[in-house]
């Protein structure tokens, strides 16, 4: 087998000049080495892992920012959003003002055993009540109990990491250049 | 005492110690082997270290279905995990722990051992053939080549211990060795390891098996408890190659206060042979066929062949 190679004139390589017992003792001191290492394996059930912040482990909802505007729900590329709501009317605030209507969320359900974890619905909601937590152990018996309401949805809400640092000399968040904003003054009537 | 007793008596120890012997291997394999690779291995099963992992597979194993492929020879498919696995049974019994510990004193043990262990591959032939699959039969093939292949080596390296010691008796060999033996006989004893190696078909000398290659070889049609007796008979053969290689170069019983720790020496050094064996598993990748064969006969059958000459003309001139 080796002699074809060398009647065409092609050098013998280098590992094999070397003769074949140094690598099978370098293979023996290898493993060797690694038998007097301690592994660093951590076993999940025992030490609970790491999970970066934006591990994308179940959807919490923050029940108050939601205003059923079905967004989530149209966008999601299976339909495991269920969103029920009504309609409220609020009596006006001051003397002789208009009544007020707003949306009163009844049902808010993410059904997990058809979600993807594509987190459409987080990035498309324009109100930030949905947010990815990294909390993962949420496995049942009957895959009908991965149908979770609000008030379970609710319950993730807590281990939510807070967002990452925003980056030195990047722009300030929307929000506090809003706030930062100075009020508009009336224009001042003309001569 | 009565020698029905005795033999009843002689016969379930062996029994233990073929049972028990190749379950501390397999866990001693599980647990080194994950280490060198830098895991843990076994952890939960027993709750100290997975120490019961190997009882939890055999439980597992009694409970699956026993399949009998439907164009397979039916006898001889079930018989051939037995014929595998009694051999070593069998070569268990004659081989000494101590000058009184052994299950059957042959005068002729060597011969014995070797020819009980070459009955095993027997079985490998059966399943292989009987299996009615190609990758069965090219296992069962290369089994039959790599065996007979090695059998020659191993035969002769055995040949010059018992050519040294002028005696084919077990306890008689290790009562002549001398720790000058160990230079004397070094050449023997490395071409016994890696024949006796690739007679238990244990990587690097793991071709006939080759799960990358040929699925599972010769048990690729095997489930349940008769493929957990191929399993069993791969560390079962581990041992037995472990305690024939300690008795027969290593001395056996020889060491410090070797009238009290004679049996714990055996087997400290089987051990440490069996975990050798283990290492090199780990180690080195899998040769190929014709670099099996190559090996065989170009290498180990002339350093085997030159070591018994060495040791003819060692006792014929230390004899005058």
């Amino acid at each position: 087998m080796t002699d074809h190679q060398h009647s065409r004139g092609e050098p013998p390589t280098e590992s094999k000049s070397r003769g074949i017992l140094p690598g099978l003792v370098k293979g023996l001191i290898t493993t060797a080495k690694t038998l007097g290492t301690p592994t660093h394996t951590a076993e999940y059930p025992d030490t609970m892992p790491y999970l970066p912040p934006r591990s994308q482990g179940v959807i919490a909802l923050l029940e108050e920012n939601c205003t059923s505007c079905m967004l989530c729900a149209r966008e999601c590329p299976d339909w495991c959003i269920y969103i029920d709501s009504h309609k409220e009317t609020l009596p006006a605030t001051t003397e002789g003002g208009r009544e007020r209507q707003r949306n009163v969320l009844d049902r808010f359900a993410i059904d997990f055993s058809l979600c993807m974890y594509c987190g459409i619905c987080v990035e498309v909601c324009p109100f930030d009540a949905l947010h990815w937590s990294p909390e993962f152990e949420y496995a049942e018996v009957d895959i009908k109990d991965l149908l979770h309401e609000k008030a379970r949805l609710g319950q993730w809400m807590p281990t939510v990491p807070p967002p990452p640092a925003l980056d030195t000399r990047s722009a300030e968040p929307q929000e506090v250049t809003a706030a930062n904003k100075p009020p508009r003054t009336a224009p001042e009537p003309k001569a | 005492m009565n020698p029905v007793i005795e033999v009843v008596i002689r016969s379930v120890c062996v029994l233990a110690v073929f049972l028990v012997l190749p379950l501390l291997v397999g866990q001693t394999e599980h647990k080194v082997m994950a280490h060198m690779q830098g895991r843990l291995g076994p952890m939960y099963a027993g709750g100290f270290h997975g120490w019961a992992q190997l009882v939890a597979d055999a439980a597992k194993f009694i409970q699956k279905e026993d399949i009998t492929p439907r164009a397979a020879d039916r006898t001889v498919f079930k018989l051939a995990p037995a014929v595998a696995l009694v051999p070593y049974l069998v070569a268990l019994a004659v081989i000494p722990i101590s000058p009184t510990l052994v299950g059957a004193d042959v005068d002729a043990g060597v011969l014995f051992v070797l020819a009980a262990s070459g009955v095993g591959i027997l079985g490998l032939l059966m399943a292989g053939w009987s299996s009615a699959n190609k990758y069965s039969l090219l296992g069962g093939m290369r089994a039959a080549a790599q065996l007979l292949s090695y059998e020659l080596p191993l035969v002769l390296s055995v040949a010059s211990v018992a050519l040294a010691a002028g005696t084919l008796s077990l306890t008689g060999i290790v009562d002549a060795w001398h720790p000058l033996w160990l230079l004397w006989q070094l050449p023997g004893a490395l071409v016994f390891l890696v024949a006796g190696v690739a007679e238990l078909q244990r990587p690097p000398f793991d071709m006939p098996l080759a799960d990358s290659e040929i699925v599972m070889g010769p048990f690729t049609e095997y489930t349940g408890l008769r493929f957990a007796f191929f399993l069993l008979s791969e560390y079962a053969g581990i041992v037995v190659m472990s305690l024939l290689f300690t008795v027969l170069f290593l001395g056996g019983w020889h060491g410090l206060f070797s009238d009290y720790l004679g049996p714990l020496w055996t087997i400290l050094k089987g051990f440490v042979i069996a975990v050798l064996i283990i290492w090199m598993r780990v180690s080195w990748p899998r040769l190929r066929e014709d670099q099996l064969q190559r090996l065989a006969w170009l290498i180990l059958v002339p350093v085997a062949l030159a070591q018994l000459a060495l040791t003819a003309v060692w006792v014929v001139l230390s004899s005058r």
